[in-house]
């Protein structure tokens, strides 16, 4: 295997890394008011417990985004150009509400107010549904291609280049796979009632994540995919089955969370094994394809950052592994303490 | 305005918004684990109630500087995009290592310190808040080794059949003189930068908790600590602003002329205090105040025998070398904030020494003028380190890769070259977007920093929580909780 295919693995594994991990944030984020606002029990710390299940992780979670983004500039400086100043507009929305995701999150206690913590919901929220839509369907753009011109700038960026039925359709794929994903986290990492709630709202969730999944994954492979990627999309419905059959069951958190992260595994690599060889395919003609062999960095940057992955990704895998293992524990609604936020204006 | 003006102004706001934030982070990580090592070590309770008190005023800071850095991540590729193809080869391994290396760390510990008071040994949840400070300095040298190889590219040659910079040596890279001495230089003022909030906002508690105990006990022990740190920093600030000056009299004379505004090439030229002009160009200038001997020892370490190129003949030079453009920077701005980067030094600098003196010998301040001092102090090192970065990305125009007078002189771009292909619409989205979003969240981030420093120390966090005992209890409470 040469660099250049060991970096579109490396940089496949990055954004892998980061739709398992922040596929459940998004979800919780997404199910964060619903799981309130169901069932018994206060209402705000029942909020705040689904909330704390991604508390401690979240942040980290996210530099797996940051990494990949890296990670694309370093092996594939002409992907990452082309791809990013090209999905100009949709990666300005996605960057602007996971800039407000991340302010909500850690300044949502730091002042105790109903109509404070109302705005940091808010924040929450967007910065949770708009990426799960749209990172489905910015991988679904890549996959279907561009108007790459010879210089492997896009020429002349159509509308329907990037909303279109198929993209559409992997957004929506994407929205429901992360909100089925985060559910099943919940039920995980909850207990009491709330637990109860999410592995009901998980079965609810079940129905359209499985049809949109299959359907989005039946045409990725029907229109852009190779013989292997058969074998993933079988993997994927199959542990979408399972995760289904186990959600709904109530007991086996832990297996159906296994399957849900199996199934956001196998879209991504769907996705981007139908893409391979390819960077960024040319809807104008297949010379202009940007590919591993003509996007790529030289073979010496290649090399040095072999070495680089191959020295810290084990490390950051264990640090980051132990941190989950840390925090295994359950979260109650009666477990959220009171806030220790300060009051919004200052006592005379 | 067009396509490349409006990109400019944004990745100068973005950036200007993030080092707002960061230096803060960065110096303010390493004070929060000496404090909270003091606690271990001495169980003294006034060092755990600092601890938590900064803490909470930390993250608050934390979360802002990590939101307004994702969008730097991605920028060069929106934004930048014939930028990113000329040197991504060189130029995205830093970046990439930064997220490795640096942003895995100081995120994952982070969400250990905060959630882990209780959930880990004692010393363990003081390693993961050292990890912190670890990851957020080491991420400070992988951006300065980034944004070195623009002022001053090393370990990499012209590829003609690419058309790019490529790199030919990685050590070399790491290694940029420019970058050592730009990364001891950026630590050194975020150092800076948080030693003189700790050491202002103490100074502030100390005379507004009269008659309390905590006046001796913790809020005079914290300010001691931020004055020492803060002078330290000082001294380190004059050191390695020296060798960076000295390196960029070499690297790029033009940006330093610009800063000396001297626009003919002299010998042994007078360092200029006070220059005036009518326009914001050579032929209208007027050196008002000046001094001998200070610029030769400051380009060169001799206060005698020093030629140094002025501006014209620079921009002469240049296109000879490059082809016509107009290669002098924006002389006012270089110019000024050159000097508003090491006047502003002298506050921080003047305010430590007096709060060292009015502690001294188991004082307790409580003078008002002392207070006032401290709370007009605390802007200062910000400030400065927001000119500091005018400076030297203003002073680089109109270059994004500067020629490296020793080095492959193909190795080389200006901001026009770089620049994405957009139409300028699409830009300004963007821009007032983020100028919109970004200055919302300051804002806020004000106010909370605010309300918090002013409330105190609060009562919760007196008494350090004893770790969960392992039981069966499943719904013991949380020790945080968002």
């Amino acid at each position: 295997m040469g660099l250049q295919q060991f970096w579109f693995i490396i940089v496949t594994v990055l954004f892998l890394g980061f739709l398992v991990l922040e596929g459940f944030d998004f979800g919780v984020g997404m199910l964060m008011e619903w799981l309130a606002r169901t069932g018994s029990g206060d209402v705000e710390q029942r909020r705040r417990a689904v909330l704390n299940t991604i508390g401690p992780v979240w942040d980290g979670n996210e530099v797996w985004l940051i990494t990949a983004g890296g990670a694309m500039f370093a092996a594939f400086p002409h992907w990452y150009a082309t791809v990013f100043s090209t999905l100009y507009l949709p990666l300005l929305v996605i960057l602007l509400v996971m800039i407000a995701r991340i302010v909500a999150i850690e300044w949502r206690g730091k002042i105790d107010d109903p109509k404070w913590r109302s705005w940091c919901d808010v924040g929450i929220a967007a910065g949770s549904w708009l990426p799960a839509i749209l990172w489905g369907v910015a991988f679904a753009v890549l996959v279907r291609g561009l108007p790459v011109g010879p210089d492997k700038n896009v020429v002349g960026l159509s509308f329907t280049d990037v909303i279109n039925p198929y993209t559409l359709l992997g957004g929506l794929a994407t929205c429901a796979l992360f909100a089925f994903h985060g559910a099943v986290f919940v039920a995980l990492k909850t207990g009491g009632s709330v637990r109860g709630d999410a592995v009901r709202a998980a079965g609810i969730l079940s129905l359209p994540a499985t049809v949109l999944v299959a359907g989005f994954g039946v045409w990725t492979q029907l229109a852009y995919g190779t013989g292997w990627t058969w074998a993933v999309l079988a993997v994927a419905v199959m542990a979408q089955l399972a995760a289904v059959a186990l959600a709904r069951g109530g007991a086996h958190e832990g297996w159906a969370f296994l399957c849900t992260t199996v199934v956001v595994a196998s879209v991504v690599i769907l996705l981007f094994g139908s893409l391979y060889p390819n960077l960024v395919p040319s809807t104008l003609d297949p010379a202009y394809n940007l590919t591993i062999y003509n996007g790529s960095s030289s073979p010496y940057t290649l090399k040095v950052m072999t070495w680089a992955a191959l020295i810290f990704t084990p490390i950051v895998l264990i640090y980051q592994g132990w941190t989950y293992w840390v925090f295994r524990k359950r979260v109650f609604a009666e477990s959220i303490p009171p806030s220790i936020g300060l009051p919004m204006r200052r006592e005379p | 305005m067009d396509a490349l003006d409006v990109s400019r102004w944004q990745f100068g706001i973005t950036t200007v918004y993030h080092f707002i934030f960061v230096p803060l982070t960065i110096g303010l990580a390493p004070l929060i684990a000496v404090m909270q090592t003091v606690w271990v070590v001495t169980d003294n309770p006034a060092w755990y109630r600092m601890t938590r008190f900064f803490g909470k005023i930390f993250l608050i800071n934390f979360a802002i500087g990590v939101a307004t850095g994702i969008v730097q991540e991605f920028q060069f590729g929106m934004n930048w995009s014939e930028y990113s193809r000329f040197v991504g080869d060189i130029f995205g391994a830093p970046l990439a290592l930064e997220g490795l290396v640096a942003f895995f760390l100081e995120s994952s510990f982070i969400g250990l310190w905060i959630f882990g008071w209780t959930r880990l040994p004692k010393l363990v949840h003081l390693a993961s808040i050292w990890l912190v400070a670890i990851g957020v300095n080491l991420s400070a040298y992988f951006i300065i080794t980034a944004n070195s190889f623009m002022q001053h590219p090393v370990g990499s040659r012209f590829n003609p059949q690419t058309s790019r910079a490529e790199l030919d040596s990685i050590w070399a890279l790491l290694s940029n003189n420019t970058g050592i001495a730009a990364f001891w230089h950026a630590v050194a003022a975020s150092f800076l930068t948080a030693a003189t909030f700790v050491a202002a906002v103490c100074a502030w508690w100390m005379v507004r908790s009269k008659g309390s105990p905590d006046g001796a006990a913790l809020y005079r022990p914290g300010t001691i600590l931020g004055c020492w740190v803060a002078l330290v920093a000082c001294v380190a600030l004059l050191f390695t602003g020296d060798t960076q000056g000295k390196l960029m009299f070499h690297q790029q004379p033009m940006k330093m002329a610009a800063a000396e505004s001297l626009c003919h090439t002299e010998t042994d030229p007078k360092f200029s205090i006070l220059t005036v002009g009518t326009h914001n160009n050579c032929d209208s200038i007027t050196r008002v105040i000046e001094v001998p001997y200070v610029l030769p020892y400051l380009a060169k370490g001799t206060f005698s025998g020093v030629t140094l190129d002025g501006a014209k003949d620079l921009q002469a030079q240049a296109v000879k070398k490059f082809g016509p453009n107009n290669y002098i920077p924006n002389l006012f701005v270089t110019y000024w904030s050159f000097r508003a980067m090491i006047g502003l030094l002298v506050i921080p600098g003047l305010f430590a020494l007096a709060a060292l003196w009015l502690t001294r010998r188991g004082r307790v301040p409580d003078q008002r003028w002392f207070s006032w001092f401290a709370v007009l102090t605390i802007p200062t090192p910000f400030l400065a380190s927001i000119s500091g970065w005018v400076f030297t990305e203003m002073g680089r125009q109109p270059w994004v890769v500067v020629p490296n007078p020793d080095g492959d002189q193909l190795v080389r771009l200006t901001v026009r070259e770089g620049v994405s292909l957009h139409g300028a619409p699409v830009v300004w989205v963007s821009l007032l977007s983020f100028t919109l979003l970004y200055g919302v969240l300051a804002v806020i981030w004000f106010y909370l920093i605010r309300r918090y420093v002013v409330a105190g120390p609060q009562e919760h966090d007196s008494e350090p929580v004893p770790p969960t005992p392992p039981t069966d209890d499943e719904v013991a409470p949380l020790s945080f909780a968002y």
